[in-house]
């Protein structure tokens, strides 16, 4: 075990954990992730990089439960997203079996970031390459969250948020655009987000939300995602149109 | 003294189980719940060891769950009873847990079952099955009356014989029982048999 101590995440000179912005950099690779709050709907969606033909898209599913009313999405080193959401989904019912109440949302994000940190300060392990976007209703009181957590263990609560490829135009949007959203409306407001840096259509997004009256997750087929996305476009066209029209009356 | 049973009927099965919580001499609730909701389609009727009994099942639940998040998709009654069997014999020879189990389910592809697990993690898929002293009177009952394509009235019918024989020839017989149902639809409570309620005395 003596080859497998030495850290490999050190402190540069100037107090830099560069395996962890290394990882960092892998997330910025990783597909695009966006995450909203509504007052009774959480929503996740998630480009889909061209899906391969012969591949079955049921097997590749990159919003995932972690309990009846905990979901997450992220972006990043898929195989590792695979460790993590394994131990988080452990710890769910491990948490439900010790003290008889299913988990916050806060409690499985601290707990997810406080595995992510772990491994920044292991011997012998290289941080973990993603960022999660969690999402979820608190049980008794049904508030809804969303948190994100990156490779650093770092964890916030959000409004809306995003990860991934071009997060920081999607973000842009979302804070020139983000308003208290209900239901559809924030369905609408999650999508229309990851359409600034995703092909339009169906078949390039994964949507998945939860209400607070259903509170399970439910994944959009890929027929309700194109509707919705017609009715974006719809929106975008008569917006545009009305932005025309009264100037070419002058 | 505790009295489980349970029969499997056409597209259904049926526990029935004693609802009293002693302690030697002492009676400390009649109305406790000894048939839990392993899953949306499953019912774990335990008797035995009160500690055991709620520890142990609850466990079997949770990674029955986490099976679910992990796989996308439940697992059926005889992997359930099986992985169930499993925990028992491995916890056998070094700490064992003194709970006898009757774990019913419904599968589309296979249909009602019911599985008779006992504490030494003995495994059987079975018709019919009891434990505890009422056993003696609950299996004779049912051996005599059972047939395989019982319609749910039928069944109800043959629990309330049995109940209605524990009562009258088992010496201190528990007063109360719950019958739980698990068919298509999924688990769910049947009916309660109360021959003793709670006593509350007015204050004086």
């Amino acid at each position: 075990m003596a080859r497998y101590d030495r850290a490999i995440t050190v402190f540069s000179p100037d107090g830099h954990l560069f395996q962890v912005e290394y990882a960092l950099e892998a997330v910025r690779k990783g597909n695009a992730a966006v995450g909203v709050r509504g007052t009774d709907t959480v929503v996740l969606a998630v480009e889909k990089k061209s899906t391969p033909k012969l591949q079955d898209t049921r097997s590749a599913r990159k919003i995932v439960s972690l309990d009846n009313h905990v979901a997450l999405a992220c972006a990043g080193l898929k195989a590792d997203a695979r460790v993590l959401i394994n131990k988080a989904r452990i710890e769910c019912q491990s948490h439900r079996l010790t003290l008889e109440d299913p988990v916050t949302v806060e409690y499985i994000t601290r707990y997810i970031a406080g595995l992510q940190q772990k491994y920044t300060q292991s011997g012998g392990v290289r941080p973990f390459g993603l960022s999660t976007l969690i999402v979820g209703f608190d049980p008794y009181t049904r508030i809804p969250s969303l948190y994100q957590t990156d490779p650093s263990g770092t964890f916030s609560a959000w409004k809306a948020n995003a990860t991934g490829r071009n997060s920081n135009s999607i973000r842009e949007f979302l804070e020139k655009n983000y308003k208290e959203t209900s239901g559809q409306e924030t369905v609408k407001l999650a999508i229309r987000a990851l359409l600034e840096v995703v092909e339009s259509g169906g078949k390039n997004i994964e949507v998945a939300l939860m209400t607070r009256e259903e509170g399970t997750l439910k994944q959009l087929e890929e027929a309700e995602i194109d509707a919705i996305v017609a009715e974006i476009e719809a929106e975008k066209a008569a917006a545009e149109a009305a932005k025309k029209g009264p100037s070419r009356e002058t | 003294m505790e009295c489980v049973f349970g029969l499997v009927g056409e597209g259904f099965a049926i526990v029935a189980a004693d609802t009293s919580a002693v302690h030697s001499i002492l009676l400390h609730k009649n109305n406790e719940d000894k048939i839990m909701l392993l899953d949306s389609h499953k019912l774990v009727a335990a008797s035995g060891e009160p500690g055991d009994r709620v520890q142990f099942t609850e466990y079997v639940q949770k990674n029955v769950s986490l099976y679910k998040f992990r796989n996308g998709i439940p697992l059926t009654t005889a992997a359930a009873a099986n992985f169930t069997r499993g925990e028992l014999a491995t916890a056998l020879r070094k700490n064992p847990y003194s709970v006898n189990i009757l774990m019913a389910g419904y599968d589309n592809e296979s249909g009602a079952s019911l599985y008779y697990i006992d504490y030494i993690a003995t495994l059987h898929k079975v018709d019919k099955g009891a434990f505890g002293y009422g056993s003696y009177f609950s299996l004779s009952t049912m051996d005599r009356h059972y047939r395989p394509d019982m319609s749910v009235e039928e069944a109800i019918e043959l629990v309330d014989k049995c109940i209605l024989e524990i009562r009258s020839r088992l010496v201190v017989a528990p007063p109360n029982f719950v019958i739980k149902i698990v068919d298509k639809d999924g688990a769910r409570d049947y009916a309660w048999r109360q021959s003793v309620q709670d006593v509350t005395t007015a204050a004086v």
